[in-house]
């Protein structure tokens, strides 16, 4: 891990009008770290998350991903941002009149302008490594919600982001297709993927996660190893809640 | 019996009328072409100010949108073709009949597609933009297609609506198919090709109508 990490929130704020949903909110995410973050719903950890890469506009704050603020510059810095984002949602949303193939290879050519067999081969290799080579040329209808978030992860691959953030990847899915979706982000995290993670999935965490984050009342109530803020939490409203989950 | 036969279905008649309303039938052709083309490109920018977060981009829209669509058409094109002279602009019936249309139609069109448009989830376009792509790259590649797959059936029936509305254009003295059937009757007496140009509307619309319901209930199923 470098002394610069790859994504720092600082100072971050979101109002929805009068509701304040995350109030200074700090979190360093070093290169190659899985940090994840749990906590009760409404506790702003999504709307954080999707403030990374701007899906909400931060009220106040900033996000910096490899050291550029994120915040600043033109619609067009954003889109390039965007492409170093890449984001995994809890309803999959892969498009549904594109083959998988389509889906994967789309923003390869219209965001990054690579040619079609450039983008193919970067599809084909990724869908390798969700394990779902065989299935370039289905619809995504056609697939289980496990398979389509596993193709869901390398659409955003394909784009080669520096950090990857997941919403809640496996809320949606049923519980014996959970473990597919868990295996392709610890093989991520095994080959130095940066990862910020909304999920409820405990063990996951206790296994995967370099550092756990538990958010209340849209602030970071407490933050550590694994093994601190499961084994031994030190605020009350993380016992309370982790005497709930678990 | 006879009399009615003569009158109305009388095939000597229908027969000498036949190349007039073809003639006819291509200015409907000419008139449908331009006002569903212009109207499904105007519709599109309309749905996009009504939709757009921006009020200055918004309000006129759906102003326009609702303007258009609560007036009547044939008032349009008659304020469109015996108005505008008064202002000092001269139009052609052509021209008076493809704006008041294509200003009526682009008001339809527009709000079939804002009904497509929002009926595809949030979920696509937050996909979409969080992959790099930009806005327009977004409507085009991810929502206008699912869109109008969605309200297909829709823009079908407000098609044929525009092939109807053509026979307006006879008030404007527009050669178009409906125009050249009752010059036809006038000339003969006779109601036999009012009788053919109904059959006309009828073999070119009734597929389409058809279609139509075949995709209803394809997508109820």
């Amino acid at each position: 891990m470098s002394d610069r990490p790859m994504l720092e929130i600082a100072a971050l704020q979101k109002r929805f009008g009068e509701t304040e949903v995350l109030r200074d909110i700090n979190l360093r995410v070093g290169q190659g770290e899985l940090v994840f973050v749990i906590g009760p719903s409404g506790s702003g950890k999504s709307t954080m998350l999707r403030c990374c890469n701007r899906l909400e506009e931060p009220s106040g704050g900033a996000i910096m991903i490899d050291g550029r603020n994120i915040c600043a510059g033109t619609t067009r810095d954003l889109n390039r941002m965007r492409l170093q984002v890449g984001m995994v949602f809890q309803g999959f949303n892969l498009y549904p009149h594109l083959s998988v193939l389509k889906n994967i290879t789309l923003a390869q050519r219209k965001a990054l302008k690579r040619d079609r067999a450039e983008a193919e081969a970067k599809a084909m290799e990724m869908l390798g490594r969700v394990g779902l080579a065989h299935k370039a040329q289905a619809w995504p209808a056609e697939l289980s919600g496990g398979q389509q978030q596993r193709v869901a992860i390398a659409r955003a691959l394909a784009l080669d982001p520096k950090v990857m953030l997941f919403d809640e990847p496996t809320s949606a899915l049923d519980p014996e297709l959970v473990g597919s979706v868990l295996k392709v982000m610890k093989d991520l995290r095994d080959e130095g993927m940066t990862m910020l993670v909304v999920s409820h999935e405990m063990g996951f965490a206790r296994e995967a996660a370099d550092r756990v984050v538990f958010m209340d009342g849209g602030v970071v109530v407490e933050e550590g190893t694994p093994e601190e803020v499961f084994g031994a939490p030190k605020t009350e409203r993380a016992r309370a809640f982790l005497s709930r989950v678990s | 019996m006879d009399l009615f036969l003569d009158q109305f279905f009388n095939l000597d008649v229908m027969a000498r009328a036949l190349p007039f309303l073809l003639q006819g039938l291509w200015m409907t052709a000419k008139i449908c072409a331009a006002v569903i083309l212009l109207g499904l490109v105007g519709g599109f920018f309309l749905a996009l100010g009504c939709l757009s977060p921006r009020r200055w981009l918004r309000w006129p829209a759906v102003v326009v949108t609702d303007f258009f669509r609560a007036l009547p058409p044939l008032v349009l094109l008659i304020f469109v073709y015996s108005g505008l002279p008064f202002a000092g602009i001269q139009v052609s019936p052509f021209a008076a009949v493809v704006i008041a249309f294509f200003l009526n139609n682009s008001s339809y069109y527009g709000e079939v597609y804002r009904a497509g448009i929002e009926s595809i989830p949030r979920g696509q376009w937050e996909a979409a933009r969080s992959t790099g792509l930009t806005q327009a790259q977004t409507i085009g590649y991810v929502i206008l297609p699912q869109a109008v797959r969605n309200v297909l059936p829709d823009l079908l029936s407000n098609t044929i609506e525009v092939v109807k509305l053509t026979s307006l254009a006879s008030v404007v003295s527009l050669g178009e198919l409906l125009y050249s059937a009752n010059m036809a009757r006038s000339l003969t007496y006779n109601a036999s090709p009012i009788m053919l140009a109904a059959l006309i509307y009828l073999v070119l619309l009734w597929p389409l109508v058809r279609l139509v319901s075949r995709f209803q209930r394809g997508l109820a199923a």
